[in-house]
């Protein structure tokens, strides 16, 4: 693969329009975590017109819910869990500021009209790779509902979290573009 | 009669669920280590070498190789001279989950309701499928399953006319719709025959095998061979971001059928795929 290229969170519309569908990327920053349960208590807050527990402007949420961390340690093991469960959320969360997503396997068509309207983009990391991806993650924080155990929302701070750009604020995508050169009729 | 004590039973069960979800089988390894030296794609590759890496770091740091660290799914084969004493089997399995989940820092994932969705904190029920047999042993099989790649699976109640060709169809169907979730390379189980419920419980049976290994009947090793070949085809790759490597194996399990049935299952395994036994 190419060289990776290093991006710092919060992200700024120039940086998320220069990534593109195959690139190697390593994160450096704070990144929020997120999955089913907390995106459902989100999108309900949103409904009811109330602000979110954190502040997403120019953040990408970590579809993660994490192993137990060993005493002495930020986080237990740490990879990414199923994007598609979160295609109904992810516009949403587009739409007030966020800046993208870090999971696994292939959006939809409506996250990825959300990623182009709203300069956004989808990342991913290697799912199963959980004990690898926890050793950038040099801190984690809970910020919001705890009583959700590991799908509450934490605060990571990561130095150089490994994902590759899977879909993009242009209209690429990775997976029909891996499946168009592979796959052999 | 043997007795076995519950408290012992829970103990074993304690370290498999720790011992599955930190240590990659050596099939799995090698299978991994194969495909890598075959696929054809830069990213499908440097995903191998992660997915190689990380079960180093996991074995050696004694951390779950995945934070999915699953249903706990057993298979126990019951010596028919075995007695279990102070718990029933399954209550001594159970404790055993609830003891291995808690100090191995595994990660709780079970609801205790499918709806109203309140963590049980503890990782239990487990699922337990008792088979009995002659003789003295007990042997537990635990194979906790990712919630990702049980998500792709699928039964089809196929008719008698669709065939081989009906059943193959299927699988590489529902392996191609799976695409990216499962976490591929996956392993494709597959179950033909039964009922409704046993279909899909022989295609989860069929995971236990280890990676490489063919079914006995030759007439199913060569479907096992040709559905891997078409899956591979696929170009879905290593994460789904493409390659040739989008399976590591497929198994399929058979048990007879009604007249008028042809029951299918595939049950989908993510590369993470751990089984771990003890005979007590």
């Amino acid at each position: 693969m190419a060289e990776a290229i290093r991006i710092t969170t919060p992200l700024t519309d120039d940086v998320v329009k220069k990534l593109r569908a195959g690139d190697s990327v390593f994160i450096t920053g704070i990144i929020y975590t997120g999955r089913d349960a907390a995106h459902k208590r989100m999108v309900d807050l949103l409904d009811k017109g109330e602000p979110l527990p954190v502040d997403i402007a120019g953040h990408l949420i970590y579809y993660v819910g994490p192993s137990p961390a060993r005493p002495g340690k930020p986080i237990g093991s740490a990879g990414p869990t199923t994007s598609g469960r979160m295609n109904a959320y992810a516009p949403r969360l587009l739409a007030i500021g966020s800046k993208g997503m870090i999971g696994k396997g292939e959006m939809n068509a409506k996250v990825a009209e959300a990623l182009q309207s709203n300069c956004g983009v989808y990342l991913v990391s290697v799912g199963g790779a959980a004990a690898l991806i926890a050793k950038s993650i040099k801190a984690s924080e809970i910020v919001a509902w705890p009583e959700l155990g590991a799908e509450a929302i934490a605060k990571l701070t990561v130095v150089d979290f490994p994902a590759v750009v899977a879909q993009d604020c242009h209209g690429g995508n990775i997976y029909q573009e891996g499946i168009a050169r592979y796959g052999i009729k | 009669m043997r007795e076995i004590a519950a408290p012992i039973i829970s103990e074993q069960v304690a370290r498999l669920c720790i011992d599955a979800n930190y240590y990659l089988g050596a099939d799995v390894l090698s299978a991994l280590e194969e495909a890598l030296a075959k696929e054809e794609s830069p990213t499908g590759r440097a995903i191998l070498e992660q997915i190689i890496e990380n079960a180093g770091i996991a074995r050696e740091g004694e951390f779950p190789m995945c934070q999915d660290t699953g249903f706990a799914v057993f298979f126990v084969e019951l010596g028919q001279e075995v007695v279990v004493t102070g718990q029933t089997l399954e209550e001594a399995i159970t404790e055993g989950v609830r003891k291995g989940y808690g100090e191995g820092y595994l990660r709780k994932s079970i609801v205790s309701d499918p709806l109203q969705r309140v963590n049980t904190k503890d990782n239990t029920p487990p699922v337990i499928w008792i088979e009995t047999k002659p003789g003295r042993e007990l042997k537990i099989t635990i194979a906790p399953k990712g919630g990702g790649s049980e998500n792709m699976s699928e039964v089809a109640m196929l008719t008698p006319s669709d065939g081989a060709e009906g059943i193959k169809n299927f699988v590489v169907d529902k392996v191609r719709r799976a695409g990216s979730n499962p976490c591929p390379p996956i392993v494709v189980g597959v179950g033909i025959g039964g009922t409704f419920e046993k279909v899909a419980w022989l295609a989860k049976k069929s995971l236990l095998r280890p990676v490489g290994d063919r079914n006995p009947d030759p007439f199913y090793a060569a479907m096992e061979l040709e559905l891997l070949e078409r899956v591979n085809k696929l170009g879905i790759g290593p994460q789904g971001l493409g390659g040739r490597t989008t399976a590591l194996d497929v198994h399929v399990e058979v048990f007879p059928c009604h007249i008028a049935s042809l029951p299918a299952a595939v049950n989908i395994q993510c590369h993470a795929a751990r089984h771990k036994s003890v005979v007590i």
